[in-house]
């Protein structure tokens, strides 16, 4: 019964948005205020509905109602509460389901926080959103339902279990974070193309943006920090970043987002790149719906393709095209009436953002060519791959200025700066660099120039963000207090990058690893510890049987930990997994795995990944700057006296 | 500004469109075709440690081999391994290696003294030249050569007898014959 109300409440919805993404776009074209105001309660109904429908597919799991295909196909009574929970969005129909509820959420959000938008903005905006979402709803609806009934006499005792690779906390909240940063980036997308309707773009239009998108950005990197965290501990071999097209899906979006951040700071503050943000606006989203068909339409191999189904793939494509396409076509009518307003001498705050942004798309177009180019060979009748290699050594050299002009242009005024006194202000930092590049290089033995300008580069950018700090501060606790939050978020981002950078090379680039067997009471060594097998025993769990190895870790002969890494089996999946066992500490992650058994001893792994954690903790940072800013005055006051706008925006249409 | 910029991203857009179109319902994991009836793209690695052969690509011509493409940190590999040192003393076909992305110079050498050396020359791939050439997707993979230095054969995942019974040796015998 429950399971039906779902099914209707998201048919409901599906009505409910197309009512949307109707009416208040005429109302905003005729000037019709009501039908205007129907955008604000439609897209909280929108809301209500998809979370009913969603609470039941949740309750389905809950229950293990194996009545229900999705949940049979996916679930399990042995399987503890959480990843029945997280068992909903592990699958095809309910990641879809998830989509659809967060789409609405971001919508429903704008619909009740958005008080004090320019009605027609909002109008149009809030109708984008719907559309998306119907076309969405159809495709969840006509090529997805979850929940989709098994005849009475064929349901089954059980259900088929989730692959347990899935089952981990980190993965519960991977796809979660990843989606609420990907939908996120729609509201942008949904003013973006408000704003081309309308044929205004101003600093007031860049004040309702930012907010969302730097949600949205906040969401993406946490989701992007979860996923390669759960790669780098559930996978079982020390890695973190496989440049995986599903891995590129989601960073491509997070590139475009951050450039857009950066772009829309220009439109707020100085009313220029305004047509370049509206792109990067509409190719952002576009990024993001270009991941949600990589992952399910099965034209690029990968270890996340979940759901490869070509009639799914069909639609997910036209879905796209038109999206995309649609938007775009507006973009190249409309784009070219949105007149640059402030001009800027290229050294500048302006200046330099817009150089990040440059790179950071030729970042994102590699990102996006080294993913499709496989695509693109096998139309051809050619098969090729492109691996780590290519990424590395195209897109690692790009972010390079990028770091480096990142630690001089928060030090240069808007519009016309100087280079020379931002320099100045950065000779210390600068001899800081060299010392800390020279001091790697001392100590480091191999891929020594990498080294060194990986670790020169974090130097770099965390000593030139403190020097703007200083600089803007002066340290004084007044100053510091009547410092917007924004301007903390800044500082705490760019301070998180240089940690993560930090954290990337070490990582990438100075890893040990040790294969080996060993027995009871042998010892190896690696990363300046002692590592003792002292046993390995067999242990059951709630829905696995385990073998746990258990090594004590010494170093100068003082015991450091106890490392216990496991190998699963789950026998209803039939498949095993590896739990590693890891030791952080501020140095790095001492890190062990335990394989099969080979003669009287097992096939053992251990690593020492130097500064491993410094690229999760960079994250965080990341997103504690990201979140700092959100809270920042401007945005909860929201526009400035409209008058001066209106009469600013005039010439431009 | 010019409008045409401005039409720029569409027109790619409804490019790449097509483009997936053509490609929707294809199998991606079938990524044998790799090279094959290719000629092997050039290359000359150094030797590994305590060999003082390396490999190149000339050493493949005028005779039929297996180029195998492993590594000391490759478990796969060294399931694959027991099988090609049989090969080895069967002298069917020689077998040439390369050694990819070893961190440690000292690894390769005493992972093939461990297990065994079944190889004819191996070369020594730290930064994956070759590999990068032979459109390697991991290791361990091997590749058929014919006398001319053309790919004939791709095999993803380690070499097992029953693929070698079945398509590999009647290949080789195959390519033998005039």
């Amino acid at each position: 019964m429950i399971t039906e109300i779902g099914h209707f409440a998201l048919i409901l919805a599906l009505c409910v948005a197309i009512a949307q993404s109707v009416v208040p776009m005429v109302g905003a074209q005729r000037g019709n205020t009501a039908w205007m105001d129907f955008a604000a309660p439609a897209s909280i109904g929108q809301l209500f509905l998809v979370g009913v429908s969603f609470a039941a597919l949740t309750h389905a799991y809950v229950t293990s109602d194996f009545s229900v295909l999705n949940v049979a196909a996916n679930s399990h009574t042995d399987k503890p509460m959480l990843y029945k929970v997280s068992g909903v969005w592990g699958n095809h129909e309910g990641s879809m389901l998830l989509w659809v509820l967060i789409l609405a959420l971001f919508g429903g959000a704008v619909g009740m926080f958005g008080r004090n938008l320019p009605p027609g903005l909002k109008a149009r905006a809030l109708a984008v959103q719907a559309m998306v979402a119907v076309g969405f709803l159809l495709f969840v609806l006509f090529t997805s339902n979850p929940f989709e009934r098994i005849p009475a006499e064929m349901v089954p005792l059980n259900g088929r279990g989730l692959n347990p690779l899935l089952q981990d906390p980190g993965l519960a909240f991977h796809p979660p974070f990843l989606y609420l940063g990907y939908v996120g980036f729609s509201m942008a997308f949904s003013f973006a193309i408000a704003a081309l309707i309308e044929g205004r773009v101003d600093a007031a239009w860049a004040r309702w943006v930012r907010p969302w998108t730097l949600a949205a950005w906040c969401f993406l990197t946490v989701g992007i920090a979860l996923g390669s965290w759960w790669a780098y501990y559930e996978l079982g071999w020390g890695g973190w970043w496989y440049w995986d097209p599903v891995e590129n899906a989601s960073f491509m979006p997070w590139l475009a987002g951050t450039a857009l951040l950066h772009s829309a700071l220009v439109v707020e503050k100085r009313d220029g790149l305004k047509a370049w943000t509206v792109f990067l606006a509409i190719v952002t989203f576009g990024l993001s719906l270009l991941g949600t068909f990589l992952v399910r339409s099965g034209v690029l191999s990968s270890v996340h393709a979940f759901a490869t189904d070509p009639t799914r793939g069909v639609f997910i494509l036209a879905l796209l095209l038109i999206t995309i396409a649609g938007s775009l076509a507006l973009f190249a009518w409309r784009g070219p009436s949105m007149k640059a307003g402030g001009l800027f001498q290229p050294i500048s705050r302006e200046g330099s953002l817009l150089f990040n942004n440059l790179l950071m798309s030729v970042g994102t177009a590699t990102v996006l060519l080294g993913t499709l180019f496989p695509l693109l060979a096998q139309a051809f009748d050619y098969k090729v791959s492109v691996g780590p290699p290519f990424f590395n050594s195209v897109f690692v050299p790009l972010m390079v200025p990028m770091i480096v002009a990142m630690g001089i242009g928060p030090l240069l005024s808007w519009k016309r700066a100087d280079l020379m006194p931002a320099l100045k202000r950065l000779w210390f930092v600068a001899a800081m660099t060299l010392g800390a590049a020279a001091l790697t290089g001392v100590m480091v033995g191999e891929y020594l120039v990498m080294s060194m300008v990986g670790i020169g580069l974090a130097v770099w950018l965390a000593g030139g963000t403190l020097a703007e700090f200083v600089g803007r501060t002066r340290l004084s606790p007044k100053r510091m207090a009547h410092t917007p939050r924004s301007a903390w978020g800044m500082t705490l981002a760019h301070l998180g990058l240089a940690v993560a950078i930090a954290g990337m090379t070490g990582a990438g680039l100075w890893e040990q690893e040790r294969v080996l067997v060993m027995r009871t009471g042998e010892t190896a060594s690696i990363g300046g510890f002692d590592l003792t097998l002292d046993g390995v025993d067999s242990r059951p769990g709630p829905n696995y049987e385990a073998t746990r190895g258990t090594f004590t870790a010494r170093r100068d002969g003082d015991e450091v930990v106890v490392l216990t890494p496991e190998k699963r089996i789950y026998p209803v999946e039939g498949r095993p997994t590896s739990e590693a066992a890891i030791h952080s500490m501020l140095a790095g992650d001492l890190y062990a795995v335990i394989g099969d058994p080979q003669g009287d001893g097992h096939v053992v792994r251990l690593y020492w990944n130097p500064l491993v954690p410094w690229m999760w903790v960079g994250c965080l940072i990341m997103v504690a700057g990201g979140t700092l800013s959100l809270t920042d005055r401007r945005y909860r006051i929201g526009a400035p006296r409209r008058s001066r706008l209106r009469a600013a925006a005039q010439p431009a249409e | 500004m010019q409008r045409w910029i401005y039409l720029l991203p569409l027109i790619m857009v409804l490019g790449l469109g097509g483009l997936f179109w053509s490609q929707l319902g294809k199998d991606p994991h079938r990524i044998d075709s790799v090279l094959i009836n290719q000629e092997v793209p050039p290359f000359d690695l150094p030797p590994i440690k305590g060999r003082t052969e390396g490999f190149a690509s000339a050493d493949l011509l005028g005779q039929v081999t297996l180029v195998n493409i492993f590594g000391s940190w490759c478990i796969a590999c060294r399931a694959e391994h027991g099988f090609l040192v049989d090969i080895k003393a069967s002298r069917e076909v020689p077998i040439y290696g390369i050694d990819w992305r070893e961190k440690d110079r000292d690894a390769g050498p005493a992972w093939l003294a461990r297990f065994g050396d079944p190889y004819t020359r191996v070369g020594d791939d730290p930064d994956s030249k070759a590999a990068i050439a032979f459109g390697v997707t991991g290791a361990p993979e091997s590749f058929i050569v014919d006398q001319r230095g053309i790919i004939r054969y791709k095999h993803i995942g380690p070499l097992t007898p029953e693929v070698w019974t079945r398509t590999i040796r009647p290949l080789i015998e195959e390519l033998r014959t005039p």
